[in-house]
């Protein structure tokens, strides 16, 4: 291990040159197992994966190796990217390409080693084979680049994700890692580097966009001993999970571009500001960070460069607002997340008033690359204005969903169509959501919106964190805006006046709009509706008078949502009817005579006993008791329940 | 005679106000909850007031003030796991624990939870009991599913 570790660092790390010498990248096939003597099991182990049972396919085929007596090596990769396939096999043969292989329960495991050991794959649970140079390809087995969710991607952050050992830093330098950073530090002045990054166009992927080079350099000219860097790993977003997947999948390059950043900015300590609950992300990273300050890229004078770093997870409390980037400094501070009136900008005072950075995963993932190819290169992708790739967390209706990646430019379109495959059973799309709770909604007439930051806003959209929801027709438009707006209102920290009553008063007017009609002649109507007509005036005010980003954008879905589809909220307000039959309050059941058996299953299971009948005759509801629940719609077999 | 908090408090020697969230989280995690007494050291320790910590502690969702149930009910209520019914599932085991989210019940048998995400999207709505998941949990199978676990008090 000794003689491993100084290997790295004398021949690969410290080598002047940029390409390897033959000796040196033949020693390296091996540790990236480009080259491999036994075969190699890939299973899948994100949050994702073990959610889906990929814990039990590893031990499955633990066990199965021990009792076959087959020399072979299990190896835990981070996730691929497409959920539905999870938990996700790849077995590599020696001298064979790569085959991957999707939802391998540990039920599946057996049979499929068993065939691909005899030279006899299982087509059903096959995605394809990964073509690699001068390996024996599989005849008749397509290959995973030509998969339509892969084809429209272009993975360059995302490049290592599910390809490597996350908690082995030999193999992400045998696979090029560190060496931009080695070079930062030995060859370039700080300015140097905020030169180069602001030159490629690096812009900031939480959804601002404003341009990382910038930033840096405010915070390296605001003059001061100490400066900090924080990655802002904070994402709890309702359906947005793209960080986690990137720090379980390759948490090397995101301490790599953290250190190259720290750099820039000349600070000698940063911080990753982790999400709670996210234990699996969190032993990732932390291990990264023991490896790497073993291998002295991290610690006092970093090869003999002068240049001292060091790195520490923070677990952030639980508080939505903790993303903002104020409220994450007071609660690094130990004091309560609340957000502070900018300016002052974090760049000049932030943590403990010294000039602090604070960047997104997504974008310190980009850094090392921007390093290691240049600023040209890097702005050859992507539109003029964004140059680059960005990544989506795809879910919601769409058929595959999962982390994806796309060149700026792509359409929404490709996106939902081609890479995620269109909407799940057969429904019909609706709206698209980008930019998770404060997100705006983009219907079928928008999709064909480039992803770039200045196009999207023209189109009242903004680029977010990397949110995706994809929405079809079975969705009702007023109950997803109530969801989003009861969770702003218990994230809202209750510092300004504007958040904290405009979101309850929000909740409580949308409640009332999807609420069973008490008492129509009483003056509930009448009330309800004023509610409804003052609703757009409270938005108008949260969004100027708001302190922090959480106010200000919390009313964009209600915005957008009654922009876009004012005839649905018309609906419940006028005519109190949903269309997806999903609001409670607005529907009521009935029971076909003709085919009702009888059977007493709804009644034994109403919860109000509001179902009435003999049995073997067919059975009547009491309107009036019905709660609209729904549970007898699910549980009849005869399917004699309808919806009014 | 030390306790579990006195030998967490310890670690953190330099007392200095930024360590008070890590201090509380670890405390959290070896004890499972933060106790009246706790919190009172804490605040010794740090030079700080107990409201003040009080304060912080429950302005953050992490923190909880009462001992965990024997059986830990999370479901995730992320817009995947809403659009997929979580809402339905999470109203049946209310019904059916007699817990509210974030509370434990009183004979302290379940704590239930509701999270933002869990990033389980594909397979919502999604529920771990005791950190062991159940995937596209269906309103109908919650009954079953608690009745099951409330056997298992009973022939403990």
């Amino acid at each position: 291990m000794e003689d491993l570790k100084n290997f790295l660092i004398s021949r690969v790390l410290l080598l002047e040159s940029d390409t390897l010498p033959q000796e040196t990248e033949k020693s390296l096939q091996y540790l990236r197992r480009d080259k491999t003597d036994v075969p190699l099991i890939f299973i899948s182990s994100g949050t994702s994966s073990m959610i889906a049972g990929s814990e039990k396919t590893y031990f499955s085929a633990k066990t199965y190796l021990e009792e076959s007596d087959i020399t072979a090596d299990i190896i835990r990769v981070g996730c691929t990217g497409p959920f539905n396939y999870e938990p996700s096999v790849a077995v590599q043969m020696p001298g064979k390409n790569r085959l991957f292989f999707r939802n391998i329960t540990e039920e599946k495991i057996e049979p499929l080693l068993n065939g691909v050991f005899h030279n006899d794959i299982n087509k059903d649970d096959l995605l394809g084979q990964h073509g690699m140079k001068g390996f024996e390809m599989w005849p008749g087995v397509p290959f995973i680049g030509d998969l339509p969710f892969f084809a429209f991607q272009k993975r360059i952050v995302l490049g290592n994700c599910g390809c490597y050992d996350p908690e082995s830093i030999e193999e992400y330098i045998a696979r090029g890692g560190y060496r931009s950073y080695v070079k930062t530090i030995r060859h370039y002045t700080y300015e140097e580097v905020c030169d180069i990054v602001e030159k490629s166009g690096l812009r900031g992927r939480s959804g601002g966009g404003y341009p990382t080079g910038l930033k840096w350099k405010q915070a390296l000219n605001t003059a001061s001993g100490t400066r900090y860097l924080i990655c802002n790993a904070k994402e709890s977003d309702p359906g947005s999970f793209c960080n986690i997947t990137i720090i379980e999948s390759d948490p090397h390059r995101l301490i790599e571009g953290m250190a190259i950043a720290s750099y820039a900015i000349g600070s000698s300590s940063a911080i990753v500001y982790l999400r709670s609950g996210s234990d699996y992300a969190h032993s990732r990273i932390q291990k990264a960070i023991d490896s790497a300050r073993e291998y002295g890229l991290l610690g006092h004078n970093i090869y003999s460069s002068g240049y001292n770093l060091d790195i520490s997870v923070r677990i952030e409390p639980g508080a939505f607002v903790c993303g903002e980037e104020t409220a994450l400094i007071n609660s690094l501070e130990g004091k309560r997340g609340m957000p502070q009136l900018k300016p002052p900008y974090p760049t000049t005072y932030g943590l403990s008033g010294k000039p602090t950075v604070i960047n997104n995963v997504e974008t310190l993932m980009n850094v090392p690359i921007i390093m290691q190819n240049g600023p040209e290169w890097f702005r050859s992708h992507g539109t003029d204005n964004s140059p680059g790739t960005k990544i989506f967390a795809v879910a919601g209706k769409a058929r595959l969903t999962g982390v994806v990646e796309v060149e700026m430019g792509t359409s929404l379109k490709t996106i939902i169509d081609d890479i995620a495959d269109g909407i799940k059973d057969g429904k019909e799309f609706k709206a698209v959501q980008i930019g998770g709770a404060s997100g705006t909604y983009i219907t079928h007439d928008n999709l064909d919106v480039p992803v770039d930051y200045e196009l999207m806003k023209e189109r009242d959209a903004g680029m977010g964190a990397g949110g995706f929801i994809v929405i079809d027709e079975s969705t009702c438009m007023v109950d997803l805006v109530r969801f989003y707006m009861e969770f702003i209102r218990n994230e809202s920290c209750g510092k300004c006046i504007p958040c904290r009553e405009g979101t309850g008063r929000m909740l409580e007017i949308l409640e009332g709009i999807i609420r069973k009609p008490a008492n129509e002649d009483s003056g509930t109507t009448l009330e309800r509706f004023k509610g409804v007509m003052q609703l757009e005036t409270i938005a108008a005010v949260m969004k100027d008078a708001s302190l922090c980003g959480l106010g200000q954008t919390a009313p964009n879905p209600f915005i957008s949502a009654l922009k876009n589809f004012r005839e649905e909220f018309e609906e419940h307000i006028f005519d109190r009817k949903c269309r997806a039959n999903v609001c409670r309050g607005l529907r009521t059941f009935s029971i076909d005579v003709d085919k009702c058996t009888g059977c007493t299953a709804c009644a034994a299971r109403c919860p109000v006993n509001a179902i009435y009948g003999t049995r073997l005759q067919p059975f009547f509801i009491v309107e009036d008791k019905c709660i609209g629940c729904g549970i007898c719609f699910d549980i009849c077999k005869f399917s004699a329940i309808v919806v009014k | 005679m030390e306790t579990d908090i006195d030998k967490v408090i310890k670690k953190y020697r330099q007392g200095r106000r930024e360590e008070l969230i890590p201090l509380l989280q670890e405390i959290q995690e070896t004890s499972g909850f933060l106790s009246e007494d706790a919190i009172v050291k804490v605040g010794k320790h740090l030079g700080l007031s107990t409201t003040k910590i009080y304060g912080l502690a429950t302005f953050y969702d992490q923190f909880k003030f009462f001992p965990k149930g024997r059986i830990h009910i999370k479901v995730c209520n992320g817009t995947s796991c809403f659009l997929e019914g979580s809402q339905a599932v999470l109203n049946n085991i209310i019904d059916e624990t007699g817990a509210s989210p974030g509370q434990t019940t009183r004979n302290g048998n379940f704590t239930l939870e509701v999270v933002s995400c869990m990033g389980g999207c594909n397979n919502g709505p999604v529920v771990s009991v005791n950190n062991e998941f159940f995937t596209k949990v269906k309103p109908e199978q919650i009954p079953e599913m608690i009745r099951k676990l409330k056997y298992i008090f009973e022939n403990d």
